[in-house]
């Protein structure tokens, strides 16, 4: 393990360094929020922001992203047929990642990385991006990652853990894509790994100690799907949806897209664009039939995936990190911690009445 | 790192119209690449991803059979914006097909079994494969009886017409076309719905004997009792479902049941897997 000191001093000018080999992103302040935007010539992170309103999901993942180009004109050759086109997958690198989103990349990878099929996009920008952690010291109210299989000094997911210390940060390196992102910045004054790993131990148990809002997932594998599917609460919890879809929109581990056909004049492009559970159209068939027709069934989709089909399909825990961006955005207080909770005592309650 | 989103290029080298009400056509294309074909190797039960360049893409199963060599075939429903704009294209037309997708129905394990095929209305188009596939030949050896109960609403809304006669005319598949009803006095087939018909007969379900289900929400909810009453067992009812799909390969969330993509996982499952999910389909 290697632990870097850099000092507070030299970050700038280090970062000025790596803007040459990097496209840099991080936090930026727009108007009362900060989001992740792609950092201008001489612009320094703001490492002060809390969390970003938006999860950092689109700089690998964007929100509407071209997958195939073609020509109409039956004049050219090759009209109609799909054309692969260029995209810059030079490396990347964000600075000041939560470990939370950066678990949620991991959680996402499941989905687009599997044995049989590898989504190009995602890889290749996965791939190309260095994930520059900072340690949360101060979490939100509606933070409850220690009970979501993260933590505020997490660092699954992660290359390189920065930890704030007054003056300087401590860098700690995870992969060698870590290794390399301090190469670049020129970033070489190793600290005592063995010392400084103690006290980074100790500030992080003071970090997940003030995080006090907690979930309970321990029972959800156990109880049946359908049993979980069929429960009373479901008419409860969806009432007061509005399906606006906020949630599926901040999250940082909701992935699912749709792809369209744009066509102008005579060329046009095939694209994919984020999608999300909450809309009708997701899943209306040409027929007119539409299997999840009510709030009920998009909203019951939506835990049922995170909470239950995710952690049946991948046994890698929960769809969720805990970022609590959708309980602090969703414009009815609809609340995952409380549905998680009905859900994992529904479990509990379910063997309590069982008759023997 | 392959493209799983990348179609092959085809030339549209055939239409027919399938039926009376013009709503359903058999497009059969050819690969621009030869070579594409050999890559788009499939078994009978797969779907694929019909690309119509500028518009989007369905998923809809595979007709043609694996052991038709030189084309693939697809009959496809006037429904939505690519279907519709689908059935407006010619022969020589250029497009893409993306797949093969999907799992198959259980070919290993119907080896050495009777194979009781039940169909209705348009969903008539993998099974379609199937039964090519299982007459080849090279294969018809493997398997033991096949029975096929097949209805539409009338006779002019049958697929694969002139084939369905040739079938009946053959000694090793017992075919049991069926309709609705018509006013057609020549008429020689059975008349009623396809659970009537299967409980007329079907032979009776066991160890030895699968049924492969492939229709309308309708039919399949009065088909299970009359399958139940045969004594199938769930888990030798062979079914594939349809869902709204985009990606047809596991990954942009929309056409789960439960825990299981129905593009990736299915879309053929037993009866018995489809009971522990929600069903939402």
């Amino acid at each position: 393990m290697k632990i870097v000191q850099i000092e507070k001093n030299v970050w700038a000018a280090g970062l000025k360094k790596l803007s040459e080999t990097y496209r840099l992103f991080g936090p930026v302040k727009e108007d009362d929020f900060h989001n992740f935007k792609r950092l201008q010539q001489g612009q320094l992170p703001d490492l002060n922001c809390l969390n970003t309103r938006l999860s950092p999901k689109s700089i690998i993942y964007p929100q509407t992203e071209v997958m195939f180009e073609y020509s109409l004109d039956e004049n050219q050759e090759d009209h109609h047929i799909l054309k692969e086109i260029n995209k810059d997958y030079s490396p990347q690198a964000v600075i000041g990642i939560r470990p939370c989103d950066a678990k949620a990349f991991a959680l996402v990878r499941l989905n687009f990385d599997t044995a049989e099929y590898q989504d190009p996009y995602w890889l290749k920008a996965y791939e190309a991006t260095t994930l520059v952690g900072l340690a949360c010291e101060s979490p939100c109210s509606s933070c409850f990652c220690t009970t979501a299989g993260c933590g505020p000094y997490h660092e699954e997911g992660l290359d390189l853990l920065l930890i704030d210390n007054g003056d300087q940060y401590w860098a700690k390196i995870i992969t060698d894509k870590g290794d390399a992102f301090i190469a670049a910045a020129g970033w070489n004054d190793p600290l005592d790994a063995k010392a400084t790993a103690q006290k980074i131990e100790a500030k992080r148990q003071a970090a997940e100690d003030k995080v006090c809002s907690k979930v309970n997932t321990d029972n959800l594998r156990g109880i049946e799907t359908n049993d979980l599917y069929n429960a009373p609460f479901w008419e409860d919890v969806s009432f007061s949806c509005i399906n606006c879809g906020t949630c599926t929109y901040v999250c940082p581990t909701c992935w699912c897209f749709d792809i369209q056909d744009e066509n102008r004049g005579n060329r046009g492009c095939r694209m994919r664009n984020w999608d999300s559970c909450m809309y009708p159209l997701f899943t209306l068939h040409g027929s007119g039939h539409n299997p999840r027709d009510t709030k009920l069934h998009r909203v019951r989709q939506r835990f049922m995936h995170k909470l239950k089909y995710y952690v049946d399909k991948y046994d890698a825990g929960i769809q969720c990190v805990g970022c609590g961006r959708c309980v602090r955005l969703c414009p009815v207080n609809i609340d995952i911690r409380r549905v998680c909770e009905l859900m994992n005592q529904y479990a509990a309650s379910a063997d309590a009445c069982e008759v023997r | 790192m392959q493209n799983p989103y990348m179609p092959y290029p085809v030339r549209i080298d055939n239409i027919t119209v399938e039926t009376e009400d013009k709503n359903l056509k058999t497009f059969r294309f050819v690969f621009l690449d030869p070579q594409d074909e050999e890559k788009f190797g499939y078994r009978s039960g797969q779907f694929a991803e019909l690309s119509v360049t500028g518009k989007g893409e369905i998923p809809i199963g595979i007709a043609s059979s694996p052991t038709e060599k030189g084309f693939v075939m697809f009959t496809v429903n006037k429904v939505g914006l690519v279907s519709s704009f689908l059935h407006a294209m010619k022969e020589g037309d250029i497009m893409g097909v993306r797949g093969p997708l999907g799992n198959w129905y259980p070919w290993e394990r119907m080896q050495g079994k009777n194979v009781v095929i039940i169909g209705g209305g348009f969903a008539f188009t993998t099974l379609r494969s199937s039964i090519v596939y299982m007459l080849d030949p090279a294969n018809r050896s493997k398997f033991g009886d096949i029975h096929v109960i097949y209805g539409a609403r009338t006779p002019g809304m049958l697929l694969y017409r002139d084939e369905l006669i040739d079938w009946e005319k053959r000694d090793d598949i017992s075919m049991h076309i069926t309709v609705d009803g018509t006013d057609d006095p020549n008429w020689k087939y059975n008349t009623g719905f396809v659970p009537t018909i299967t409980e007329q007969k079907a032979p009776p379900g066991g160890e030895d004997t699968y049924a492969v289900v492939c229709g309308p929400p309708i039919m399949i909810k009065f088909t299970q009792p009359v399958l139940d009453k045969l004594g199938y067992s769930h888990d030798r009812i062979i079914m594939s479902l349809e869902n709204r799909m985009k990606c047809g390969i596991g990954m942009c969330g929309r056409c789960n049941i439960g825990k299981e993509f129905v593009c990736k996982d299915g879309p053929v499952f037993t009866l018995e897997e489809i009971n522990k999910t929600p069903r939402e389909y």
